[in-house]
């Protein structure tokens, strides 16, 4: 058993069918990235169901403290997923939200907890469900490169999948990963916490952009947008004002970023 | 005592970090010591399975601890006052002082030599018996130094880790007679050294925290590194433990599991140079230590976190301070921005159930959620999870069911909590949400380019032109 009460996690055999729970920041400013999810998925004969009616997971209520509004919109999320079939997440940090506190939102209610917890049994980060479930293994036909890999807290803590991302980077013949001193630690974005202490989240949001610069990685690669949209938005922001025209330090979504690697240039 | 009394705990905890964000010696500082005290604590623990599995029987030791507390305790003062142990109960501070005031006047006490006590710290210990005349000395080197250049502890284990060795070369320089500047470590501590060895021999009274009660055998067991705390507890003629209600244990077998959690987790030490297991005054037969032991027990807000069963866990703490070394938010801020007598994610857990969450709820929210001080917490505090809580807690209608702790309800306002509902009412009903986040993608051209709090650091936020949803209409599988 984990501290949340699930069950350690066993794998199942690849699936016929998914769902895809896309998160509200990929829908709304990152859409290529789910778009890829869909395209890595499907490339393995697995059929993706894209419910339209999902929208966010509840976290950004959940955590800034305001625990009904989170459950409205979590219960909202509760009932598309109705087939047995894996949720896979391109999010560590929506995917934590949904496998460790659901079940704990829904606590006093043993029918909607009862159906919380057959949910978080289901539901996998995507770098998780493409080493484990679907044995990724595809030819990295892309031009040598350097980059960096920003796992999310909730991948690594909350889900514990940090070495998921690594090892898919890792397949890829001609990707270097380069680490970053004090990988492990925060990007500073937590959410509502950037706005409510910018001061304190900017400066841990320039330390790490400054340890991955110092890899002399190209680009920063994460399965998780929330990072990407803190991480490269600081960089961009320093480019900015000190007049840099190319962005110094763009990021990608993993998913994008093994999709443009390995699908041969077809779209 | 470095209390939170202000009408605006929001402003003040944010001018406090920005005070240390703008100081770059001072961040240089922390950042060094927090890297060197990671290091130092992952080199004790190479092995996860050891590791995991200490956590575990360290966890299930506090948390049975805590279940059997009431039992505990008075188990723990029987044996304790059996051994000659004089055992006090302080419901709060005021009372805490004027109990060990009391033992002082009545042994005509002039001076009190302290070995490291954090509890003291909480209950403004030194500065109240200043006042009432009589001088308490700090003896641990890093609290020597901190009361040396008046102020309070930046960290639970390392009270004076903001200062770098300049500084203290210079403090000692201007406040210790015949003492001439010098930056050579060793020559420091000596200085320090020759002035502690005259104040031990002068004080009347000694007094100490404690790491551990044991009810079956009522024993004090205090651990140390500098000899210092040995002293105070065995020169003096009288010793005054104090500490809180939660550090009780029941079996003698139960300490070694956590002092070896204890002294990993916090310095990365296999064990401390001391381990100081007190159980009772001299003897008629023995030749030293104390003729009189007293402890005094604390509550100040404990057994508000002991009545609810998931804010119980916040009791479980050891004190190792790993969490405050694993924080991103601390190892930048540093420990005094917090304006808490315990600073960091421990502090943020454990301060509102001491001074109340209309003055503190800022602390429950300087957190990113990241989970690094639920990872090391040597006996698994679920910190995170408390953090979300207290955030439910600070922001909860006032009077009702929810609001169950001493402050709730003081951050809530009709802005935040409105904004909050109309965000869930979009995120609710999908049609909504689909309507909302359309006007975005359409209006994109509109998105704000200065965005608050977010553009003052990073490029604007811009929705794609094509949602999700939209590309997945064109996609043929």
């Amino acid at each position: 058993m984990n501290p949340y009460g699930l069950t350690d996690r066993s794998y199942p055999s690849k699936p016929t069918d998914v769902y895809l729970f896309a998160t509200c920041l990929i829908d709304q400013f990152t859409p290529q990235a789910g778009l890829d999810t869909v395209k890595l998925l499907e490339r393995e004969g697995i059929r993706v169901h894209y419910p339209v009616q999902q929208t966010c997971c509840g976290q950004p209520a959940h955590s800034s403290g305001y625990p009904d509004e989170a459950r409205s919109v979590a219960l909202a999320q509760l009932n598309l997923f109705i087939e047995p079939w894996p949720v896979v997440v391109p999010s560590g940090s929506c995917g934590g939200m949904m496998r460790t506190h659901y079940p704990h939102l829904f606590a006093d209610d043993p029918e909607l907890h009862a159906k919380a917890m057959a949910l978080a049994e289901r539901i996998y980060e995507l770098s998780e469900f493409l080493v484990h479930v679907v044995n990724f293994n595809h030819e990295d036909i892309g031009e040598a490169c350097t980059i960096a890999l920003h796992t999310s807290c909730h991948a690594r803590r909350q889900m514990g999948v940090h070495e998921t991302s690594a090892a898919l980077l890792d397949s890829l013949d001609k990707v270097q990963v380069k680490e970053q001193a004090r990988i492990e630690e925060c990007c500073g974005f937590g959410g509502t916490f950037a706005l409510l202490y910018p001061d304190i989240s900017e400066a841990i949001a320039t330390d790490k952009v400054a340890s991955i610069k110092n890899t002399g990685a190209s680009c920063v690669v994460s399965a998780d947008c929330g990072c990407l949209l803190n991480i490269s938005g600081r960089a961009a922001k320093q480019d900015e004002l000190s007049g840099c025209k190319q962005p110094s330090l763009p990021g990608e979504h993993l998913a994008s970023f093994l999709w443009r690697r390995t699908n041969g240039g077809a779209a | 005592m470095n209390k939170v009394v202000h009408l605006h705990p929001m402003d003040d905890f944010k001018a406090r970090s920005k005070a240390v964000l703008d100081n770059a010696g001072q961040r240089k500082n922390f950042r060094g010591a927090m890297d060197f005290l990671q290091t130092k604590r992952r080199a004790q623990f190479p092995d996860q399975e050891e590791l995991q599995g200490l956590r575990e029987l360290g966890s299930s030791i506090r948390r049975y601890s805590l279940a059997h507390l009431p039992r505990l305790l008075e188990q723990l003062e029987a044996n304790l006052t059996a051994n000659g142990v004089q055992v006090h109960w302080a419901q709060n501070g005021p009372e805490a002082n004027a109990i060990a005031l009391k033992i002082a006047q009545r042994v005509h006490a002039k001076r009190i030599i302290k070995g490291k006590s954090m509890v003291s710290e909480e209950v403004g210990f030194n500065h109240f018996m200043e006042a009432a005349g009589i001088e308490a000395f700090e003896s641990d080197m890093g609290e020597y130094i901190v009361q040396l250049a008046g102020e309070a502890p930046s960290h639970i284990i390392m009270p004076a880790i903001h200062k770098t060795k300049q500084e203290i070369a210079q403090l000692f320089a201007d406040e210790v007679p015949g003492v001439t500047y010098t930056e050579d470590v060793d020559a420091l501590i000596q200085i320090g050294r020759r002035v502690l060895r005259r104040k031990f021999a002068e004080a009347d009274i000694g007094l100490s925290g404690v790491n551990f009660m044991v009810a079956e055998t009522g024993t004090l067991c205090l651990v140390e590194n500098e000899g210092n705390g040995r002293m105070c507890t065995t020169v003096p003629k009288v010793h005054i433990a104090i500490t809180g209600i939660e550090k009780v244990v029941e079996k003698l077998e139960h300490v070694p599991p956590l002092l070896s959690l204890l002294s990993r987790s916090a310095t990365g030490q296999a064990v401390t140079t001391y381990v100081n297991m007190i159980s009772g005054p001299r003897q008629p037969d023995e030749k030293d230590g104390p003729q009189e032991v007293h402890l005094i027990l604390l509550d100040n807000g404990r057994t508000q976190a002991y009545a609810d069963d998931e804010l119980r866990a916040t009791l479980q703490c050891i004190r190792c301070g790993a969490c405050m070394n694993h924080c991103p938010v601390y190892a930048r801020i540093g420990g005094h921005a917090y304006g808490t007598t315990y600073p960091g994610p421990i502090g943020s857990i454990i301060s509102p159930h001491m001074l109340g969450l209309d003055t503190t709820y800022p602390l429950a929210f300087a957190s990113t959620l990241c989970g690094a001080c639920s990872e090391v917490c040597p006996v698994k505090i679920p910190i995170t999870d408390i953090l979300v809580r207290l955030r439910n807690e600070a922001q909860a209608r006032p009077e009702t069911e929810e609001a169950t702790l001493r402050g709730s309800g003081a951050a809530r306002t009709l802005v935040a909590s409105t904004v909050w509902g109309m965000w869930s009412q979009v995120y609710s009903k999908s049609g909504l949400y689909k309507l909302a986040s359309w006007f975005m993608s359409r209006g994109r051209a509109l998105s704000p380019s200065e965005q608050g709090a977010w553009t003052r650091s990073r490029t604007p936020l811009v929705p794609a032109p094509k949602r999700l949803r939209d590309l997945m209409k064109d996609h043929k599988s």
